[in-house]
């Protein structure tokens, strides 16, 4: 049995990005696979909470894929956290829907891997950014895969970027394996 | 009057039969014409006899409509982009050809007056029967298409001065000064401005084709508004009628091809908002009247001079067509048009034009060619335009599929789309509205409005607004229905959009509809016949005012709107449930009364817990229930 996975895709000037151009195209014909252009489906931030919870459901990994913007993810994945993950739905005594799930971040940044990290121009490294959401998760009672970032987009070459897709729909398999 | 009645019955009869049979087959309605008349003609069933001739003149006028219509369609600026291949190609296809069949002539024997006589009048091709069988088959935006189009122009400019020049080609001087009056007899009987010194004459010339083009601009528009404003079709109808004879008389008058005359007339108007309306009035007056001109060229073919001298007759029609097929290839080499757009090119222009009929008459009155050889090259010319559609079905099925595109091959983009993606019917409040964010977000649209008035003030603000009734199937198509992707139908009579959608529906089944609709049952009625973006026009700012009325009693903006945002989702989605059984009264009261309930109960209990909405966003309640203890 397949594990299916569920992109929660969130970029809110998708037409002007070159990378994530590349990536979705990488994963939207994978077997198993639902890509979710949650800018797409929900362009007034009208969250359908209801629909998101029943996606979440019949998926057993959950991608965040999204750029990193100001050192966090862009502000509708930020709302869907805020009204998808109801208490006593996917935390608290009752809240064990999302319980053995795993979940995955998938992000681009503009700035290079060295500038991530103690000794770096921003201190900490990518996880560490990512404390909120990788606590959520774990909430949720969801286990937390290692963040897989596409760093230094600024600076990428179109050979550069479709082997960043190609390692992109590797990881989406691995994760879809049964 | 009963004669006029008869044979009128003979013709339509013949072209309602054999059009469909040939379009059935695939050979395109112009062959099914031809065939038409050939089987009405005096070689078969005899029904119809000399007055084959006189049709053929009174059928020309179709051709003169056609050039008016394409006019419209094109504006001056793509006029202006064609220029190269209008003079270039054009001017040398005339001189190649002029010089190729003057030569074969030559070696025929003939004297040199009468070669070049030739050569001048086989230079033409038919523009009746390349452009309608190009529009038909969709070509006329390809390369070819263009290219043909601007060659075919090209010719229609020289057959003026072929005029002038074929009388001094005559070999008997003697009779020069009563060719000199035949010519101006026959080229136009109602050319007075021909027996002016010449001087006078190209003032004349200058000065109609001034006032056609200012009288264009500014007075004709003018008296359209006050016919559209009385709202009478077929007094426009007749109006545009009108325009299109009486620029064709004034051009006879001055000595002009009515056929150019038209065209500039079409272009003059093209930019002007009553464009669709006109080109959709004299569509089927010019559609009927080409027929006319494409059965009597059939009927005129003389087949028992073809059979008398049947070697002669073919080897003139395939000389023809390989000497002015041979011409255009090269040119079209020359242009670097790839192979196979090439090949339709020389093949689509091939044959001899209906002009030729009238210089080959000319030409015999004015003592240029003797008899006998203008009726070997009339039979020849109405041969090679029967075979121009074989030719064409040839390249269509054998040519065309094999036609390899090497991938740098593609052509520039030298024409850009003239039609836009998005229709929008009805330019009210509503329609203005959603058409000024299409634009303003770099959309163009094309936008038809009935109210001629509202259409003249939104001329003059600068928007793009067309004078046209979209319910009427032949304006939407003229409008560029076929090749959009989107209509947006605004009109404010809630029931004349429900008509215009189910009509669009049924004849543009590719167009997504997005439709305005004044209440619910409108909607519902919208939705029932399979619309499936409705907007019910007062639900949004119903929905904006109140919740600006939630926020002035206190409560937060956020929670205002997201209230609104809320109630309009479930509302819509409420309509749509509705629509299903809203025929059945009871049935729709009943479910109506409850999803009224649920809504209302639903935001109800937000209000006992506090927040706006029903969604348990942001709300700590529950949280303080299970850790607060």
């Amino acid at each position: 049995m397949p594990r299916p996975v569920l992109i929660l895709f969130a970029h809110p000037s998708f037409e002007k990005s070159r990378v994530h151009r590349q990536l979705t195209r990488a994963v939207r014909e994978l077997p198993d696979v639902t890509l979710h252009d949650l800018y797409e489906a929900y362009p007034d931030h009208d969250i359908d909470v209801k629909r998101e919870q029943t996606l979440l459901v019949a998926h057993e990994v959950v991608v965040f894929q999204h750029p990193f913007y100001w050192y966090s993810v862009p502000p509708l994945l930020k709302q869907w956290m805020d009204l998808v993950l109801e208490h006593g739905w996917a935390y608290g005594s009752q809240g064990d829907a999302l319980r053995g799930k795993t979940r995955q971040v998938a992000m681009t940044a503009g700035g290079r891997e060295m500038a991530y990290g103690p000794d770096g121009f921003n201190r900490l490294t990518f996880r560490e950014f990512l404390a909120p959401v990788e606590a959520t998760a774990r909430l949720c009672g969801m286990t937390f895969n290692e963040p897989w970032v596409v760093a230094g987009t600024h600076a990428m070459t179109p050979a550069a970027i479709t082997q960043a897709a190609d390692g992109y729909a590797a990881l989406i398999r691995r994760l879809g394996a049964p | 009057m009963q004669s006029f009645l008869l044979s009128a019955t003979v013709y339509l009869a013949a072209a309602v039969v054999a059009v469909p049979i040939a379009k059935r087959f695939g050979l395109g309605s112009v062959l099914g014409y031809l065939i038409a008349g050939v089987v009405i003609g005096p070689s078969v069933l005899g029904f119809v006899g000399a007055e084959g001739q006189d049709v053929m003149h009174a059928a020309e006028f179709g051709v003169v409509m056609m050039l008016f219509v394409i006019g419209l369609e094109l504006e001056p600026a793509l006029l202006w982009r064609l220029r190269g291949a209008l003079l270039g190609l054009g001017g040398l296809q005339v001189l190649g050809t002029t010089l190729a069949t003057g030569a074969a002539a030559l070696a025929f024997g003939l004297p040199w007056q009468q070669a070049l006589a030739i050569g001048l009048i086989l230079a033409l091709s038919s523009t009746a029967i390349v452009l309608q069988t190009m529009q038909e088959k969709g070509w006329m935006k390809t390369d070819a298409g263009q290219k043909s189009f601007a060659v075919l122009l090209f010719q229609d400019l020289a057959v003026i001065p072929i005029l002038a020049v074929l009388p001094l080609l005559a070999l008997a001087p003697e009779s020069a000064s009563v060719v000199a009056d035949a010519a101006a007899d026959h080229s136009n009987p109602a050319a007075w401005a021909e027996h002016l010194p010449g001087w006078q004459r190209a003032l004349v010339t200058l000065g109609a084709v001034a006032l056609l083009v200012g009288v264009g601009r500014s007075v004709v528009p003018a008296i359209f508004r006050v016919i559209a404003r009385a709202r009478l079709r077929e007094t426009f109808t007749a109006a545009a009628l009108l325009l299109v004879i009486g620029i064709a008389v004034l051009m006879q008058l001055v000595g002009l091809s009515p056929a150019l005359g038209t065209f500039l007339g079409g272009v003059v108007l093209a930019t002007s908002e009553f464009r669709h309306e006109l080109e959709s009035d004299i569509e089927p007056f010019k559609g009927l009247l080409l027929g006319l001109f494409f059965i009597a060229v059939g009927a005129s073919i003389d087949f028992p001079l073809i059979g008398a001298q049947f070697t002669l007759v073919a080897g003139l029609v395939l000389g023809l067509l390989a000497i002015k097929a041979l011409v255009l290839w090269v040119l079209a080499r020359f242009a670097k048009m790839s192979s196979d757009q090439g090949l339709l090119f020389a093949l689509a222009l091939a044959q001899g034009g209906e002009f030729c009929f009238v210089l080959l008459s000319f030409a015999e009155q004015n003592a240029v060619l003797p008899t006998r050889v203008t009726g070997l090259l009339v039979a020849a010319v109405a041969l090679s335009m029967a075979a121009t559609p074989l030719l064409l079905l040839f390249w269509e099925r054998v040519i065309a599929p094999r036609a390899v595109r090497e991938p740098g091959e593609e052509r520039e983009m030298d024409t850009p789309e003239e039609e836009h993606a998005v229709i929008v019917v009805g330019f009210g409040d509503f329609g203005s509205s959603v058409g000024r964010l299409l634009n303003a977000s770099g959309v163009e649209t094309t936008v038809l409005e009935l109210d001629s008035d509202r259409v003249e003030l939104l001329r003059r603000l600068g928007l793009r607004v067309y004078y046209g009734d979209g319910a009427r199937e032949d304006v939407m198509r003229s409008a560029g229905a076929e090749r959009a992707k989107l209509v947006i139908l605004c009109l404010g009579d809630a029931e004349a959009n429900l008509a215009l959608a189910q009509s669009i529906r049924k004849h543009f089944p590719h167009l997504t509809i997005l439709a305005r609709a004044a209440g619910r049952l409108a909607a519902y009625e919208l939705i029932e016949s399979g619309v499936t973006h409705v907007y019910r026009e007062s639900v949004d700012s119903a929905m904006r005012l109140g919740a600006d009325a939630l926020r002035l009693l206190g409560r937060r903006g956020h929670a205002a709107w997201r209230a609104a945002q809320h109630f309009r989702r479930r509302d819509d989605e409420n309509m749509r449930r509705l629509a299903t059984v809203f025929r059945d009264r009871a049935a729709h009261t009943s479910l109506a009364r409850e999803a009224i309930a649920d809504l209302e109960a639903s935001m109800r209990a937000d209000g006992v817990s506090g927040a706006a909405t029903d969604d348990t966003a942001w709300d700590a309640e529950s949280l303080r229930r299970e850790f607060g203890g």
